[in-house]
């Protein structure tokens, strides 16, 4: 059986590319891990709590939202289905990538799922070979899973002192990892109309909607890619 | 915060993450719904760009956030290294905080 993570199969002794890749998002991954766990320990959660969120929630958005949430006086049902709602989007993940990144055995399924991330689907997707497409998965799974639980937990215990993550202008690097890992996926017209619908659609509906919501509503920009009726075409 | 809502969270988040891989796996899929499929994820990727490049909550977000993506997007675009793009992103909405440009 092979191991889940391929290694010493690439004759180049240089670093791996995706390694490389993997560590620049991880080294963004950790400015945002530390803010997090400063924020929420601001917030009067205790580290157990905070150590607890970042393991077993492991996303992001969703941990920031319902610390903020917290503050503001949500009641629990409200907090757990904003959060819910916001990592939706994941069901779709999943379904895009399907089990084969993740591994053949189920216990590799059952930890790999959990790994799942914006990121770590962007950088299997960028991969076109199945075998790349794993290792990047796993890559960038356990490497922002390492970097994020380890930069909250110290974040949460030195405080505010890094100061707003926003200086280091880590809120553009996210936005513009996730972009170039999307640009190789978009190969036709179909799938540019439907990324740029898709965007359309969600800063539109932003205002209007619930967070997580309009990320969810671009999916109707699916519609762009439908093939036009040949008998209609030839019809009209 | 309670405990019941970190651990309703994590169950929730988990069961979303583990229902794709798993549903995918019970169904056989055409090529042409694994089209639309990996679409979908094209189409949730870039909503999630614009809006993480645009927004902060419902708010414009202000010129330095969007013009480092802009940067980065440039720079993907021309092909450069991954970590170029990363680091040139928010090296350029940096120096423009850094200016006084928010």
């Amino acid at each position: 059986m092979r191991s889940i993570i391929r290694t010493g199969d690439s004759p180049r002794r240089t670093l791996d590319p995706i390694a490389r890749d993997v560590a620049a998002l991880c080294a963004a991954g950790v400015v945002v891990g530390l803010s997090f766990g400063a924020i929420a320990s601001a917030a009067g959660l205790p580290l157990s709590q905070i150590v607890a969120m970042s393991v077993f929630v492991y996303a992001g958005g969703a941990q920031f939202l319902a610390v903020g949430l917290v503050g503001a006086g949500a009641t629990t049902v409200a907090i757990v289905l904003a959060g819910l709602l916001l990592n939706a989007r994941h069901l779709p993940f999943g379904l895009a990538i399907g089990s084969a990144p993740l591994g053949d055995r189920w216990a590799a399924r059952l930890l790999g799922s959990h790994l799942m991330t914006d990121e770590s689907v962007a950088f299997a997707l960028a991969q076109e070979d199945p075998a790349r497409r794993r290792r990047a998965y796993w890559m960038t799974g356990i490497g922002l899973f390492l970097t994020w639980n380890v930069a909250s937990a110290i974040g949460a215990v030195a405080g505010s002192a890094l100061g707003d993550p926003n200086t280091f202008g880590i809120d553009a690097a996210f936005p513009a990892a996730l972009l170039a890992l999307t640009l190789p996926s978009l190969k036709d017209r179909a799938s540019i109309r439907v990324a740029v619908g898709g965007a359309a659609l969600a800063l539109l509906s932003t205002p209007f909607l619930p967070a997580g919501l309009p990320v969810l509503v671009a999916l109707v920009a699916l519609a762009l890619a439908l093939p036009v009726p040949r008998s209609k075409r030839t019809a009209a | 915060m309670s405990w019941v809502v970190i651990l309703a969270l994590a169950a929730g988040t988990y069961a979303l993450r583990l229902a794709g891989p798993v549903l995918r796996e019970r169904l056989s899929v055409s090529e042409t719904v694994k089209r639309y499929l990996t679409l979908a994820a094209v189409a949730l990727l870039a909503a999630l760009i614009g809006t993480a490049a645009l927004l902060d909550g419902t708010e414009f977000v202000g010129i330095a956030r969007p013009a480092g993506v802009l940067v980065g997007a440039v720079l993907a675009w021309r092909k450069a290294p991954f970590v170029v793009v990363v680091v040139a992103a928010a090296l350029t909405a940096a120096l423009l905080r850094l200016a006084g440009v928010q």
